[in-house]
């Protein structure tokens, strides 16, 4: 298929339908409307379903049932309606479903504000709701990997029965860029049928049921490390990250995801022309979190800035990558507020002069 | 050869149930499992149990089930009845179940006129959480929340929803029904074998709102919970058929007395 210059929140909901998604339960929360709008267009189209929710609370509840069933199916919010969804969330790991869950972060807390922001790491990658569970967390930075990762999602979500979560922000949403849709993409996992859902009985097999009650103490004591053998697998299988600027030598390293790392490539090509020595490490899951690739690429260097869109959130992930190997310094911007190349660039400067305080100390 | 006249429903699990004597959730079970027999749907029904006495439902029938969190299960139901419209979807829930804690998600499902049936089992209390005030306990009633009885100043007057549901203008079944007398009972499954065929011809939502007992929290033996639910109940929620889908008029249910 030829590249289409789409807008990513419609790259996401065409990435979903031609992952064959089929239906879509959503609320309306900005910056993200453009999802659910998409969806109750184009998915009546391919013979799916769209319906508007009551609320967060009830569109995922709406994806629990229909997951039930074996389909595809998505949701998409932002983060006050994430917070609705986090019931539903425990309720899916906890029952094994797949679904796929975009959340495009706005800045709070509360009703906060509607411009982009990192302030969900914690709630995305720790687990969301009640109960020990975790998502499968993909942070896209381009319209093109927004597109991949949401149909990676899907077969994820498949193999694992684990709800994974597209985490963007209203950059991603609201971004142009050239897509392209391989007409003959393949599963990235191999999937088997899936014969436990609940389609009904046709009397040879006992009842399916979808489930989280245990009430038995042993059994939900094997049902917890079930659930744990799979993030154990997660974390063997699925790590990503992706290096820039690393082949050549650094003194500095920066961490940053998303839009964020976006902002930050653009800081180093202009650092790099002007002979200054950085590189950065971009972690693409941030469930599974590239602990091992952060620190290999870490060492390389004398030290490492982490930049992101929350007051340190995901500064605690690096910490644990590096268990105190480099000194670690901190740039953010928060409320909305966007970093900027030229904040990036002024930041390593000041490093490499040994003006920066470290927020971490090596 | 005997004639075989009675038997267990092929659609109801040969398994003893956890439910307290005289509780008359059992019977509820049994003539929703004898409807999806008569109608020769148990293979493509899909049952969602709720949070409360009934969570464990999904083990006293022979179809597939889903456990919803608590309120939630018409929203389940809709995500399975979009998924698969081939499917005959039911809910079974409580009052706190239904009527507190999910009450944005019945409304809104009748509203939208998802093709499921929901059978609602009112028992004025909250029985699997230890007997405390439910939204439709009476005035007056006690339990552990309101130990001096409902002051309907202070927590409002009992929700009639089979009422509330009817008013809606989207095409419905929504009737009221209870168990405690054999008589009762027969209705009560002519009305769910309704709610049902509405669903299997696709015509509309479908809810039927069930009278029931809770001799365990009421505090009093079974055959007195029967009487208590005829006497204190059934004046407050009139049983019959409150809203049908090509809007004739109510009727409640002969010999119900209202
Ligand atoms: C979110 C949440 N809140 C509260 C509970 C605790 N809880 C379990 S059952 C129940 C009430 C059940 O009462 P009802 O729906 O009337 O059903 P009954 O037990 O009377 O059949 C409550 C409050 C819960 N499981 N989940
Ligand atoms: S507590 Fe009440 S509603 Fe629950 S099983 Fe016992 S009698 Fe029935």
């Amino acid at each position: 298929m030829a590249k289409k210059l789409m807008k990513g929140s419609e790259a996401i909901g065409e990435a979903a339908v031609q992952a064959g998604c089929r239906l879509f339960f959503g609320y309306p929360i900005t910056p993200q409307n453009e999802i659910p709008e998409y969806m109750s267009l184009r998915l009546p189209q391919v013979g799916g379903c769209f319906v508007q929710a009551e609320s967060e609370v009830a569109a995922s509840n709406m994806l629990y049932g229909a997951a039930g069933t074996g389909e595809r199916v998505m949701t998409s919010s932002s983060s006050p309606g994430i917070s609705l969804m986090s019931e539903a969330a425990s309720y899916l790991a906890g029952a094994e479903l797949p679904v796929v869950i975009v959340n495009i972060v706005r800045a709070g807390p509360g009703l906060g504000g509607i411009l982009p922001s990192q302030g969900d790491y914690f709630q995305a990658t720790r687990g969301m709701g009640h109960g020990d569970f975790r998502l499968l967390v993909l942070a896209p930075w381009s319209v093109q990997e927004a597109a991949d990762l949401v149909q990676d999602a899907f077969d994820l979500a498949d193999f694992y029965r684990n709800p994974v979560m597209v985490l963007g922000d209203g950059l991603i949403g609201q971004m142009m860029e050239p897509v392209e849709f391989s007409s003959d993409r393949q599963p990235i996992k191999e999937l088997q049928p899936k014969t436990w859902a609940a389609t009904g009985c046709p009397g040879d097999r006992p009842t399916n049921i979808i489930n989280s009650l245990f009430l038995d103490p042993e059994e939900l004591e094997r049902h917890n490390w079930k659930l744990k053998a799979k993030y154990d697998a997660m974390t063997r299988d699925e790590i990503r990250s992706a290096s820039y600027a690393a082949d050549d030598d650094y003194d500095v390293l920066i961490v940053a995801y998303g839009t964020v790392a976006r902002v930050c490539s653009t800081a180093i090509d202009e650092l790099r022309e002007r002979g200054v020595r950085v590189a950065m490490v971009r972690p693409i899951t941030l469930f599974p979190y590239p602990y091992q690739a952060i620190r290999d690429a870490a060492l390389r260097a004398s030290s490492v800035l982490v930049v992101e869109l929350s007051t340190g959130q995901m500064i605690e992930d690096v910490r644990l990558a590096l268990e105190g190997a480099r000194p670690i310094h901190f740039h953010s911007r928060v409320g909305g507020m966007l970093v900027t190349p030229d904040e990036v660039i002024e930041k390593v400067e000041c490093i490499l002069a040994g003006g920066a305080a470290e927020v971490s100390h090596g | 050869m005997a004639e075989t006249v009675f038997s267990r429903p092929g659609a109801l699990a040969p398994v003893i149930t956890h439910y307290c004597p005289g509780c008359t959730h059992g019977i509820i079970h049994r003539l929703i499992a004898e409807v999806i027999d008569e109608l020769g749907i148990r293979e493509r029904t899909v049952g969602i149990a709720p949070v409360g006495c009934a969570v464990l439902a999904y083990n006293y029938f022979t179809v597939d089930f889903q456990e919803a969190s608590h309120g939630r299960a018409p929203a389940v139901a809709t995500g399975i009845k979009r998924a698969r419209p081939d499917l005959i979807v039911f809910t079974y829930q409580g009052d706190g179940d239904l009527a507190s804690i999910g009450m944005a998600e019945i409304v809104h499902c009748a509203n939208r006129g998802e093709k499921v049936t929901v059978v609602f089992v009112n028992n004025a209390i909250y029985g699997m959480t230890g007997g405390q005030m439910a939204p439709t306990t009476m005035p007056g009633q006690i339990a552990t929340t309101c130990p001096l009885g409902r002051d309907v100043e202070q927590a409002g007057h009992p929700i009639r929803i089979a009422e509330l549901l009817s008013t809606l203008r989207t095409p419905s079944f929504v009737a009221r029904a209870a168990v405690h007398t054999p008589l009762y009972a027969v209705n009560a499954k002519e009305m769910l074998r309704r709610a049902f065929r509405y669903q299997v011809a696709g015509t509309c939502f479908s809810m039927v709102e069930v009278l029931s007992t809770c001799p365990t929290n009421w505090g009093v033996p079974p055959v007195e919970a029967n009487r208590w639910l005829a006497q204190n109940m059934m004046p407050f929620y009139p049983l019959g058929v409150f809203k049908t889908p090509d809007g004739a008029d109510r009727a409640p249910t002969p010999g119900a007395g209202d």
